[in-house]
């Protein structure tokens, strides 16, 4: 019984290759009270640094991780219990506290990744949680479905969620006739219907946003809400990162590329700049990008309006998600959809879905639940 | 993502791909297929250690058994490439180069300056490196020096199974000839190769840690080496950075540089001679470069000038070690 009201705090697992994680601080003091969702304490991994968050309410009783150490992945970092566990069960749960072996996890959660064929060649998606909701995930240009390492085991909770990678982009196909809105938005369309799905939350970041509302305009029945993250479509200018996103050679071009889509630079690390450089030495990706980026973004312009096309007809609920300090798309677009909810948050840049996981997480939950 | 195969797997993967993309890519050397003349199953050898094993049944032809004559087959595989072939010549041990050093030191390495830059030569020679073995003086040298010694020839050591997936394919690729260089203590080392193919660009090498206190310039199976001491070193305090080389002609100079200025130590670790040897290279390089930057004398940390020993226990002490590394990085930092 008293198990039941102790719930252990523990490393994170954060994506498929993350082993162990260094404990940066705590956020909160002993005996802090906890609801669902707050930010606890600051987890580093070689990817990326983030926010633990709780999922059950109580209060803090114990911090067990020390900052500036690493743990492995399950490892005790705290304790959160109701204020009348006694000291001496908390010092027991602690003392006989034993990390699960990750591996065993990773069967019972079943294959990570998993492949859908479409006449735009082989998809690589994941799909977590079983909710009635279903949500997919589509990122922008150049990432892949890992970048919703934060995002995807929160939604989860809630709904059945996908995130795929786009034609082109991370494990999925690396050629394509015509790179453009249509044929991207045409393997989202193909990617759902391949898999059952007759209409989801769909959850766009950049190109993506302007895929989901590519989807939106053109087929209204497949669309249950729109979250749009820092995304293209809704109005015409556009930084230089993608073209220096495709032009970058070598680690020392790809840096200040890869920087501008944090408001934190910090977060660029050494690992998240050779994983895509790893990516874009593929064969095929960089002619593909280049050809995609030729035809969705030429001149530092925003060819293609998804979003004026959705606002003239029945558009989904939106809601519109930004960080101020966005490099590639100014946040001022945030208010060209008329009828979006539109939250924009200050210290946060493109990536604002990484920045400020947990309160992008909530949004999305509130949007998908409401809708 | 995370596909984890041996750097034996990932040279095989490379010819595989190259042979696919690439019909003018063909291989050749000795016991690659199943040895000349040899009686029943007829890929049954893929090499001294297995390297290319498969490969013949998938392109059947395109496989070529030498004699064991160096000098005839490097030679026409030099010959190839200058006709518009891309070879692959696998030279079981770079040890055995001495044979055929006119082929590639006087008439590969020659031919583009030679003919006007009219005449590319695209050939690779593959060859086992280093010590840990056991197997002795004449199997076992680190002679990449003397290969960056000529200009012409292009000098590739991987440290681990991506980059020796990458830098394999570039090499086929390069219009240049390329010697690369494959530890044969490495074979079985696993790192996450993506199974698509990929090119890693020459002259870039890749910094495997960041550190601020000392550099520490190394490749080959230094790199874990180098890796091992540096992680001793950061228990108490000294941070490290280590950068792989990976190539060592062209060389990353500015990354060398870039590293050395900053933390202002330098240790130059080589598995070669001490004479001669890259880690001498890069000292005389960083000491004209950045002097003012240096906080204490560049170290060498070598084999010694000595034929790499067959007792065990004299050739593990011949390597390099993690704690003769550490022991040169601190020694530095004395200044």
């Amino acid at each position: 019984m008293s198990d039941q009201r102790i719930v252990p705090i523990v490393m994170p697992k954060w994506g498929l290759s993350m082993k162990e994680g260094k404990v940066t601080g705590w956020l909160l003091e002993d005996g802090s009270r906890i609801n669902p969702g707050d930010a606890i304490l600051e987890v580093e991994t070689d990817k990326i640094a983030g926010a633990v968050e709780a999922h059950e309410s109580g209060v803090l009783r114990r911090r067990v991780g020390e900052p500036d150490t690493i743990y492995p992945v399950k490892s005790l970092l705290g304790v959160i219990a109701d204020p009348s566990v006694p000291e001496e069960e908390i010092d027991r749960f602690v003392a006989s506290y034993v990390t699960p072996s990750t591996d065993d996890d990773e069967e019972e959660q079943g294959p990570k990744y998993e492949f859908a064929d479409t006449s735009l060649g082989q998809i690589r998606y994941a799909k977590r949680g079983s909710g009635n909701d279903t949500v997919v995930l589509i990122h922008g240009f150049g990432g892949d479905l890992d970048g919703w390492l934060f995002n995807i085991d929160a939604l989860a909770e809630a709904a059945t969620v996908y995130a795929l990678d786009l034609p082109g982009h991370g494990k999925s196909a690396k050629s394509l006739a015509d790179p453009s809105l249509a044929t991207m938005t045409a393997a989202l369309s193909e990617f759902m219907e391949k898999l059952g799905i007759d209409s989801a939350h769909l959850v766009g970041h950049s190109m993506g946003g302007a895929i989901a509302m590519h989807l939106a305009s053109e087929d209204a029945d497949k669309v249950d809400s729109l979250t749009l993250i820092c995304p293209a479509g809704l109005g015409k200018e556009i930084g230089g990162y993608v073209d220096a996103f495709v032009a970058a050679q070598g680690r020392k071009d790809l840096k200040p590329v890869l920087e501008q889509l944090f408001a934190d630079k910090s977060l660029v690390s050494r690992q998240l700049i050779d994983d895509v450089l790893k990516y874009k030495r593929l064969d095929g990706v960089e002619p593909l990008l280049k050809d995609l980026a030729a035809s969705l973004f030429a001149g530092q312009t925003q060819q293609d309006q998804p979003g004026a096309k959705l606002a003239a007809g029945d558009a989904p609920p939106a809601l519109v998600i930004w960080g101020k300090q966005d490099e590639i798309i100014p946040a001022t677009h945030a208010g060209n959809l008329p009828g979006a909810k539109v939250v924009i948050f200050d210290d946060a840049g493109h990536m604002v879905f990484m920045e400020k996981a947990s309160d992008v997480n909530a949004l999305i939950k509130a949007h998908v639940a409401g809708s | 993502m995370a596909r984890k195969i041996s750097m034996r797997q990932a040279i095989n993967e490379a010819l595989d791909q190259e042979m696919a993309r690439d019909p003018s890519v063909f291989v050749m050397g000795e016991d690659i297929v199943g040895g000349a003349g040899g009686m029943g199953e007829i890929d049954a050898w893929g090499g001294v250690l297995g390297v290319t094993k498969g490969l013949n049944a998938k392109y059947p032809g395109r496989l070529l058994d030498t004699p064991l004559s160096e000098s005839a087959y490097i030679g026409a595989a030099v010959g190839a490439a200058a006709c518009g072939m891309r070879p692959v010549a696998e030279l079981m041990f770079l040890d055995f180069m001495g044979v055929c050093f006119d082929q590639i030191f006087n008439q590969a390495a020659k031919f583009r300056y030679m003919f006007g830059g009219k005449a590319e030569t695209p050939v690779v020679i593959r060859a086992m490196v280093g010590a840990g073995f056991r197997a002795a003086a004449q199997h076992s040298q680190m002679l990449t020096p003397l290969f960056v010694h000529i200009p012409g020839l292009k000098v590739v050591c991987p440290s681990n199974a991506y980059d020796a997936k990458g830098l394999l394919i570039q090499s086929i690729r390069d219009n240049d000839p390329v010697i690369f260089c494959e530890h044969k203590s490495l074979y079985g080392a696993e790192t996450d190769v993506p199974a698509e193919s990929y090119a890693i660009p020459f002259g870039e090498a890749n910094v495997v840690r960041d550190g601020k206190h000392a550099t520490i310039v190394t490749y080959g199976m230094m790199v874990q080496r180098a890796m091992d001491a540096a992680a001793a070193l950061a228990k108490q305090g000294v941070e490290c950075e280590v950068v792989d080389l990976r190539t060592l002609s062209p060389i990353d100079w500015d990354t060398v540089i870039d590293s050395a200025e900053r933390t202002g130590h330098v240790v130059c670790v080589d598995e070669a001679h001490p004479r001669c040897s890259i880690a001498a290279d890069v000292s005389a390089m960083l000491t004209q470069e950045c002097f003012k930057a240096l906080k204490g004398p560049i170290q060498m940390v070598t084999a010694p000038h000595t034929p790499v020993p067959f007792s065990p226990v004299l050739e593990d002490l011949y390597i390099p070690s993690a704690d003769a590394i550490a022991s040169a990085v601190k020694k530095s930092m004395a200044h």
